[in-house]
């Protein structure tokens, strides 16, 4: 649907303009964006979401170029929405059942598949440990289970091109599972991440300071070998975390030579 | 002069709106009034703030949409004599039957995301005849569940504009300004009250303190058998 987003300078914490006179990201890439708190990631996020017109706090102006080279323009319905944004926020406050939540979010989003809330559900239960029913209450989830629901709502309902994940590494969930999924959809994705990990899997990152965004840097070789090894440790790492986490006694020591040799290494 | 009339229960964000509203509209001059029950400090905020010219009243024991009948050609004429070219009148609705639009200028009526997602039903007028609704607070909840809301939203009000902003920042309220800036002008010698007040005139209102029906004369009625329908709908 789009082949590239445009980004136009707007300003700094400190009133002054970003220094940078366009950027350009094809939608077939992913994206990380990184940066300390409070840098102005979660900003930039919001004017990808709203699809900024130089109407936000940063006066960043958004485009959206479609395949035939125009730009993008919002209906404002909810349906046409080209973004969906998974935020840290796991509250909910609607007091709804899991399948109300998720037919109605269906429903405001066009998607008219009858099975939607049993696919969404089987999806969210393989992201988190804790198994989620049709009929448990929104506000009753856990944050894990909330932002599982979440993740598999925005692959599922709202099927939309791009797609803004903040810090999926928060909520102790399935993050590996999460990626090889997304790279499978073909939507264009942004990371809001302080994972090495996770940035180092995406095709650009894009860094922030002071409330601008600073330079972007295109993953390199180097860093590509880096991240293959960095996986296998992490997958060490995600596994002792669930042998912790379901009470088991670890007895094997960290398998130093494996993860220097960039082997499979187990718990 | 162009009017914006602006509605929600306690603590919504209405002022916080406003404020953005202001901000942007720095080139025009402008005048606020704000009708509350019983304490508001929000004139004296915008007033140092802006610096601005702000007024208020206190309905006491009127409700405020009342008062806001009562007195809106005071306050427009007060806004007239100050030469405001927009002026901004901030309700304290509260009982949800009536709204304070009025057939000319911009009615805004603000709902919370985080007000629980059936609000908008129990909102009625307040909603249904406003020209446009804004859900604030849309950073305090998942992307999914601010999509519910205005599903809701657009499900019962499919005419009116729907705006979502975080209001600190005043995300997407360039929309509203362009509304405000369209609308016409009013005129003071044909302003009325867009809907139906709700009538208030019975013994309850005049202080008589009985429980149950047969105590009381002017609008009573008897609670129907299954508990459905209104008390009283004009009839």
């Amino acid at each position: 649907m789009f082949r590239e987003i445009i980004i136009n300078p707007g300003r700094d914490k400190n009133n002054q303009q970003e220094p940078y006179e366009k950027i350009c990201i094809p939608c077939s890439s992913t994206v990380s964006i990184v940066g300390p708190t409070g840098s102005g990631k979660t900003s930039f996020i919001n004017d990808i979401e709203l699809i900024a017109k130089g109407d936000t706090d940063t006066e960043r102006k958004i485009e959206f170029i479609l395949n035939s080279g125009e730009v993008f323009v919002s209906s404002n319905l909810t349906k046409d929405k080209p973004v969906v944004l998974i935020t840290q926020n796991t509250k909910c406050i609607s007091d709804l059942i899991v399948s109300e939540f998720i037919s109605i979010h269906a429903r405001s989003r066009g998607n008219i598949n009858k099975d939607i809330v049993e696919q969404c559900l089987n999806l969210a239960n393989q992201f988190t440990g804790e198994k989620i029913e049709r009929d448990y209450h929104i506000t009753s989830l856990s944050g894990g289970q909330t932002r599982s629901l979440l993740i598999a709502d925005a692959i599922l309902i709202s099927d939309s091109p791009i797609l803004i994940l903040d810090e999926i590494e928060n909520a102790g969930i399935n993050k590996a599972l999460i990626m090889d999924l997304i790279k499978k959809g073909k939507k264009m994705v942004f990371f809001v991440t302080h994972d090495p990990v996770v940035a180092l899997n995406t095709d650009v990152r894009i860094i922030m300071k002071n409330g601008a965004i600073q330079k972007l840097l295109t993953k390199t070789e180097t860093e590509k070998i880096l991240h293959e090894k960095l996986k296998k440790i992490d997958n060490y790492y995600s596994e002792l975390r669930e042998k912790i986490r379901n009470g088991l006694s670890i007895s094997s020591d960290l398998p130093y030579e494996k993860i220097l040799s960039g082997e499979e290494c187990q718990v | 002069m162009k009017l914006v009339l602006v509605a929600g229960p306690p603590s919504v964000g209405k002022t916080t709106i406003i404020k953005r509203i202001i901000e942007k509209m720095s080139h025009e001059n402008i005048c606020y009034f704000k009708i509350d029950v019983a304490k508001a400090n929000e004139d004296e905020i915008l007033r140092k703030e802006y610096n601005i010219k702000t007024n208020k009243a206190y309905s006491g024991d009127l409700c405020p949409d009342h008062t806001s009948v009562v007195i809106m050609k005071d306050v427009i004429e007060w806004a007239e004599q100050n030469d405001a070219s927009l002026l901004i009148v901030e309700s304290a609705g509260l009982c949800l039957r009536c709204s304070p639009y009025l057939t000319q200028g911009v009615g805004v009526g603000i709902v919370s995301c985080t007000s629980g997602i059936h609000a908008p039903e129990k909102m009625g007028p307040m909603l249904s005849l406003a020209d446009v609704i804004i859900t604030t607070r849309t950073d305090l909840v998942s992307q999914a569940e601010k999509e519910i809301m205005s599903q809701k939203l657009y499900e019962l009000y499919k005419n009116t504009l729907i705006l979502e902003t975080n209001a600190l920042q005043g995300y997407s309220l360039q929309k509203l300004n362009e509304v405000i800036k369209q609308s016409e002008e009013i005129d003071i010698n044909k302003v009325e009250l867009k809907g139906n007040p709700p009538v208030g005139t019975c013994t309850i209102c005049i202080g008589k303190k009985n429980v149950g029906w047969k105590n009381h004369y002017g609008i009573v009625r008897q609670m129907s058998k299954n508990f459905t329908g209104f008390i009283y709908r004009g009839d």
